[in-house]
């Protein structure tokens, strides 16, 4: 009842002022305004991004508030980190629909991105970043609507499988594996030394649906996949390949027992703390991992002694471009109607200078050029040169291509890993929730 | 309150002076009262009402105009599709399976705590040594936030949890399970914890309708040579009718809405797959995080319906007597 009553408390005030908005709206088009007019009136930025907890991530976005008010003492920033499932999922899209969003924003891009642009919620920054956006490359598209820039990354990478060199070498594994007979051969292999081959956190369903993904990655052409993301169009063969490559490889056994119980990240029992505390030898996650690692490690100095990381192995013979990469990054926008110094501190957030000192948090990587020298960390090393090296990066499937497709996917590849879904399941689901 | 009673005043008014006057000076006093009376009615409900309205039949109200679109919680609604969402979610298997899990965990809830509260509270009511403790103890469980509890027993019943841990010491090795994740049992699992989490409160309801039961019943039993179990099964259980009956109420509605324990509990995969979703997990799930704002809405209205269906029946056949007994019957 007390759920109940909350949502449809949100849900009323959010009509009620979604009403009145509609009946006021229509305000002209976002245009730059003259350079003279910028930092000329106090304004109160109000600033809303995922880092909640305390750590490296939260201190060093107070800083980044602080720095630019001193820049420029007419800007006062409001700085709120929010948890994000809290964030993405109620309190942004609540607040976006009351007309009463922050000022600037995290933002996930692709599918979400582009609901909300044509939700008109966001301001049109294509004149205004232009030099931002020349510098930062490819990974400033997934920010991009209809051909428009609303928003700009702050992080990005590619996803690669995490491992624990120890073990490899224990098992007598030479080198990290690059096509996935290497990497079943692994996987018996680690499984003779009595070790948890691959950890996975099925129970949180993402991180099991990314495998389902890089199947995908690697049965699916780029522009099957490109169109499927704009389109919502699933008719290619190729997803069911991936699924049935999927469950070819679940039925290795190469992951930890009762799977579908383990959450993903930050807490000892997760699929992180099997690996990084010395359980599991593998785990399949993002640039991020690392801070996620550092957090539930009980001894962090042997953690960044054995850690190591490599891309996604290849599959033979399969469509897929070997070189792509999944990836994707966080990033903020400007709310529609906020004031223009919003655009020039998301332009001081990716400067070079913001971005080196972003790099050095260790957090994720930059996006940058000009600040990869922040990084230090020899897993992220690895990882920056192969983002960098990769042909082609897919934004994670369920972002890409929203949340309702998204969590239909994803619940439909837990399902065949609980053993009982099946490859054209996961597709028909898709389907379905396209059409919701 | 007392003096608007008629049989008080007609107390009040054997003492009062001469009975002639009474008549003339009552009339306008009285209307005066009743006019007080509705000031204060009025006065005092007013916001309670505004906020009843405002926070419950209003966003009721647009949780089904809602329920009536397709809306992702992007932009007002306008893509009307009337009851399509309804049709949609009982169509989805998976809504189904938390139609069944909260069947399981209403009737499960009745038949299980409702024996062992009563045969608790009848324990608990004789007089012994550290009884005061024991009433404590069985209580304590309804105390605690439902999160922490369900955090607890997460916990203790996780792979490496406690409770496995004590399996195997005690060698019953064999019997060790995945409690929160095996699809086939989780649901069975969560019914135990409900049903440790709400037990205490079955039983001290029935403590307190226990302490209704005339003591002067049992002796005269006594005398007649009954015995404990005679007692119990023909004196205290019938005049215990009434408070089991609320308590069933009570248990069926939250038993429908069940939500924080489960929430917390199960993992996100299990619940998607649908073994320990329940209706409330449910429109959570698809509301928010598959942002199917319309969607949840529906599920929500049938979630109400379904509540608000189950306790009109039960008021109107089990509940109806006890309340016109207990109101006519207390007045004398």
């Amino acid at each position: 009842m007390a759920i109940k009553r909350r949502a449809g408390t949100v849900l009323a005030l959010s009509l009620t002022t979604a009403l009145l908005v509609a009946g006021c709206g229509g305000g002209g088009e976002s245009e730059a305004p003259p350079a003279d007019e910028l930092f000329k009136n106090p304004v109160t930025l109000t600033w809303w991004h995922n880092a909640s907890q305390d750590g490296p991530g939260k201190t060093y976005w107070e800083k980044v508030a602080k720095d630019f008010n001193a820049l420029h003492p007419t800007v006062t920033i409001n700085v709120e980190g929010i948890e994000t499932n809290q964030l993405q999922r109620t309190r942004l899209p609540a607040a976006l629909l009351s007309s009463d969003p922050p000022d600037i924003f995290q933002s996930w891009g692709g599918g979400e991105l582009r609901e909300q642009v044509e939700a008109d919620y966001l301001k049109d920054i294509t004149e205004q970043v232009k030099d931002e956006v020349a510098n930062i490359g490819s990974a400033a598209e997934i920010w991009q609507a209809n051909g428009k820039q609303y928003g700009l990354p702050y992080r990005m990478g590619i996803e690669g499988i995490w491992y624990n060199k120890d073990m490899f070498q224990r098992a007598g594994i030479a080198a990290p594996p690059t096509t996935f007979e290497e990497l079943n051969d692994a996987v018996t292999k680690l499984k003779a030394i009595n070790v948890i081959p691959i950890a996975v956190g099925a129970g949180d369903k993402w991180p099991a649906a990314h495998w389902w993904y890089n199947f995908a990655l690697r049965a699916c052409s780029v522009d099957t996949l490109k169109k499927a993301s704009t389109d919502l169009s699933f008719d290619d063969q190729c997803f069911v390949k991936a699924g049935q490559d999927l469950k070819a490889f679940i039925d290795t056994k190469p992951f930890q027992n009762n799977f579908i119980a383990t959450p993903g990240q930050n807490d000892p029992t997760s699929a992180n703390g099997l690996l990084a505390n010395g359980k599991a030898a593998m785990e399949l996650m993002g640039d991020w991992n690392k801070g996620t690692l550092d957090t539930v490690a009980a001894d962090k100095e042997a953690l960044n002694k054995f850690i190591g990381w490599f891309p996604v192995p290849a599959i033979s013979g399969s469509p897929g471009d070997p070189k792509a990469a999944l990836g994707g990054g966080d990033g903020f926008a400007c709310a529609k109607n906020a004031p223009a110094e919003c655009v020039e501190f998301l332009k001081y957030i990716v400067s070079p200078e913001v971005q080196k000192g972003y790099a050095e948090t260790g957090t994720g990587l930059p996006v940058t050029k000009g600040a990869e020298a922040g990084v230090a960390d020899p897993a992220l090393k690895s990882i920056l040169e192969a983002t960098s090296g990769a042909t082609y990066v897919q934004l994670w499937l369920d972002t890409a291509f929203g949340s309702t497709v998204g969590n239909a996917m994803n619940d439909a590849i837990v399902a065949i890993f609980a053993g009982n879904g099946t490859p054209e399941q996961v597709v028909e689901a898709m389907k379905a929730a396209a059409r919701k | 309150m007392t003096s608007t009673n008629p049989t008080l005043d007609l107390a009040g008014g054997a003492t009062a002076p001469p009975a002639g006057r009474r008549p003339a000076r009552r009339s306008p006093h009285r209307a005066a009262e009743t006019r007080r009376k509705w000031y204060e009615i009025i006065g005092l409900t007013t916001p309670a009402v505004i906020v009843y309205v405002m926070f419950v039949l209003v966003p009721m109200g647009f949780a089904f105009y809602y329920s009536l679109f397709r809306w992702r919680g992007v932009g007002p609604p306008t893509d009307f599709v009337g009851f399509d969402n309804y049709v949609l979610a009982f169509q989805d298997p998976i809504f189904l399976d938390a139609l069944r899990n909260n069947a399981i965990i209403v009737f499960g809830s009745l038949l299980i705590q409702g024996p062992v509260a009563l045969g608790v509270a009848l324990l608990l009511n004789r007089k012994f040594r550290g009884r005061t403790l024991f009433r404590l103890l069985a209580f304590v469980p309804y105390v605690l936030a439902e999160v922490t509890v369900g955090i607890m027993w997460k916990l203790l019943l996780s792979d490496a949890g406690t409770f496995n841990a004590f399996l195997e010491a005690l060698g019953l090795g064999g019997l060790v399970q995945a409690w929160l994740a095996d699809l086939d049992i989780v649901i069975w699992t969560l019914l135990f914890i409900l049903t440790w989490k709400y037990v205490g409160f079955a039983i001290i309801l029935l403590l307190a309708g226990l302490s209704n039961v005339p003591q002067e019943l049992n002796e005269a039993a006594a005398i007649d040579g009954a015995s404990w179990w005679q007692t119990q099964r023909h004196i205290t259980l019938p005049l215990l009718g009434p408070t089991i009956r609320i308590w069933m109420f009570l248990s069926m509605i939250g038993s429908l809405q069940v939500f924080d324990i489960i929430w917390v509990t199960s993992v996100p995969a299990v619940r998607s797959l649908g073994a320990s979703a329940t209706m409330a997990t449910y429109m959570v799930d698809n509301g928010f995080f598959a942002r199917l704002w319309g969607y949840g809405n529906a599920v929500a209205v049938i979630l109400f319906v379904i509540s608000f269906v189950a306790a009109l029946l039960f008021q109107r056949f089990l509940l109806r007597r006890d309340i016109q007994g207990a109101v006519t019957g207390r007045a004398k």
